[in-house]
């Protein structure tokens, strides 16, 4: 049973979205997400200062078996990125909501947030797939 | 016996299996007007005896002809064990294995190749090799506008004195991805990219920028400085060489400061013998820092559960198969038994036996310059230092010049670069690797002389 934690929304691509105090936004892909990938060998950052539409590809990471693109799930422009990913992939393995978080958007509208799942529905989702 | 594995009755149980009356009742969701109907064009098949009879005829045709051609495709002798060994059961297959894991003896082979180009690159990383030299060419272009994700321009910059076939391939295949090719002139007194005309493009966004060595003239570019250059201007460097070359010249990884960012060209010199144009090899190596860009396989050493030293395909993530449409290219596979093939001539040789065939080649083409030059009529185009090829002006028609000397002296008296370059009037490009002689070369400047002086 993989780990879901409240305190965030879900996309139902697998990213993660959490509204921090100063109003930006730090994504992620959730628990079940690294599962199904099985051990990252890459993560390809998007660039600080690069514009974002929900919706958008803006990362792609990388298994042993697979790469998969990582979209926004908000509208707004890349403030922060992981570099420690570059070194350190497998941190999303160990550890995908708090040392393996990718990147942080300035989001225009945080009312954006509301289309994503809860982490009750985002539950619902993985287990019916 | 044909080589089908079915019947005509399994066929039509096959087929009144899923209730279809013919094969071709299959395609019908294809329109008529998409079908090419009978291939009229195409004759009707011969047996083993007819063809063989047919090709043995059209090369009686050929002749031996004394070759001084070259142009991107080169005499070179290769030493009889390469095609004894590379024909063997074992290595006799023309393709990637499918099952590639339990090919252990294949990969191997491949991992000692691309170990032996990125040591004669002097690069990082190798992939085990593409189609041909010029698609390998769009394949970097392709490739350094993934892999430069500061530009935005998608514009390269590619020399003039680029083989005008690798440019054109290179245009058909990138042309529809929105990439453009921009043109730099060479100096018209060396043969050489013009370091001049590079200025108006300084500070510009441009994704990459070619540098041929040597160029297709077989002139000596100032790689160094081009190289340079794109690093200044935050543009990514691809080196087209020609690998015989680098026996004897300073590798693509130590151009300038940095060395360039990929490598590629074709493996044709390399043990594959010249035969109407293919099949060649294409090979393409680069920094470790665009590998993930790279396309094509790459074969990495491992280690088994148990330990022991085992050969994987990796980095398969980029591929097709697993990456689908965002693959880095669609070419997985590579021309397998031309790679084994120079793979054994390259290890035939040896790095010492590759630079005598290089030496050898430019110290003939030195030979060949020097006598011709001296014959009336004909001069130099370029003051440069040269591989072991060079333009020749001469003062005839060099088309007819081409089909007469062949016609009446079997002589492959070099290519005719003025139908690409107009401007260099009628100019050959002639080319005397290690299998010429001196009385090679002193009976095609003797024909030469009577042709344009009697």
């Amino acid at each position: 049973m993989s780990n879901t934690p409240d305190d965030r929304k879900y996309a139902d691509s697998h990213e993660w979205a959490l509204l921090e105090a100063d109003g930006n936004v730090r994504v992620g892909i959730s628990d079940h997400a690294q599962e199904l990938l099985g051990d990252l060998v890459f993560v390809e950052l998007p660039e600080v200062g690069q514009q974002v539409g929900k919706g958008d590809e803006c990362s792609v990471v990388e298994s042993v078996k697979a790469a998969s693109d990582i979209y926004s799930p908000v509208t707004g422009e890349i403030v922060a990125i992981n570099g420690e990913l570059e070194d350190t992939p497998e941190a999303i393995n160990d550890s995908p909501y708090q040392d393996g978080w990718i990147f942080v958007i300035k989001p225009e509208d945080t009312s954006e947030l509301d289309d994503l799942l809860d982490a009750e529905g985002y539950q619902n989702l993985t287990e019916d797939e | 016996m044909p080589f089908i594995p079915h019947s005509e009755h399994d066929i039509s149980r096959m087929l009144s299996t899923i209730g279809v009356d013919t094969i071709d009742d299959l395609f019908d969701e294809i329109p008529d007007n998409l079908r090419c109907g009978d291939l009229e064009q195409i004759p009707t098949g011969m047996n083993e005896m007819e063809v063989s009879r047919l090709l043995r005829d059209k090369a009686a045709q050929d002749g031996l002809p004394l070759c001084f051609l070259g142009a991107g495709a080169y005499e070179h002798h290769i030493p009889a064990a390469v095609w004894e060994i590379t024909t063997r059961g074992e290595f006799y297959s023309a393709y990637t294995p499918y099952q590639a894991e339990a090919s252990q003896g294949t990969l191997q082979l491949l991992y000692e190749y691309q170990s032996m180009m990125a040591s004669l690159m002097g690069m990082d990383v190798s992939n085990a090799s593409l189609y041909d030299g010029a698609s390998a060419l769009a394949e970097a272009v392709l490739m350094a506008v993934r892999a430069n994700r500061k530009s935005k321009s998608r514009k390269i910059l590619m020399p003039l004195s680029i083989n005008p076939v690798y440019r054109s391939v290179t245009e058909a295949i990138v042309q529809n991805q929105h990439i453009e090719l921009v043109d730099v002139p060479f100096d018209a007194a060396t043969g050489q990219t013009d370091l001049t005309a590079l200025e108006q493009y300084a500070g510009e966004d441009i994704a990459a920028i070619v540098i041929p060595q040597p160029n297709f003239f077989g002139v000596l570019e100032n790689v160094d400085a081009l190289t340079a250059w794109a690093t200044e201007n935050k543009t990514l460097s691809i080196a087209v060489v020609n690998p015989m070359a680098m026996a004897l010249l300073k590798p693509p990884g130590e151009w300038a400061e940095t060395g360039v960012d990929i490598v590629c060209g074709e493996g044709q010199p390399l043990g594959v013998p010249l035969a109407s144009g293919g099949p060649y090899f294409g090979f393409m190596c680069c920094k470790l820092q665009h590998v993930r860009q790279m396309p094509g396989r790459i074969i990495g050493r491992t280690t088994d559960l148990d330990g022991k030293e085992g050969f994987t395909l990796t980095l398969q993530a980029r591929e097709q198969h697993i990456r689908r449409s965002k693959a880095t290219s669609n070419i997985c596979t590579n021309q397998g038994l031309l790679v084994t093939a120079a793979t054994i001539y390259m290890s035939l040789l040896g790095p010492e036996g590759l630079k005598k065939v290089a030496l050898n080649s430019h110290k003939n083409t030195q030979l060949l310059m020097n006598r011709l030059t001296a014959i009336n009529g004909v001069e130099l185009a370029f003051v440069s230092a040269t591989f072991h090829e060079c333009v020749i002006k001469v003062d005839a028609d060099a088309k007819q010049l081409i089909e007469t000397l062949a016609e009446k002296s079997h002589i492959l008296a070099g290519f005719n670069v003025s139908e690409s370059y107009p401007e260099l009037g009628n100019a050959l490009l002639v080319c005397a690797t290690e299998t010429r002689t001196e009385k090679d070369i002193e009976q095609f400047a003797g024909v030469l002389d009577s042709y344009l002086n009697s």
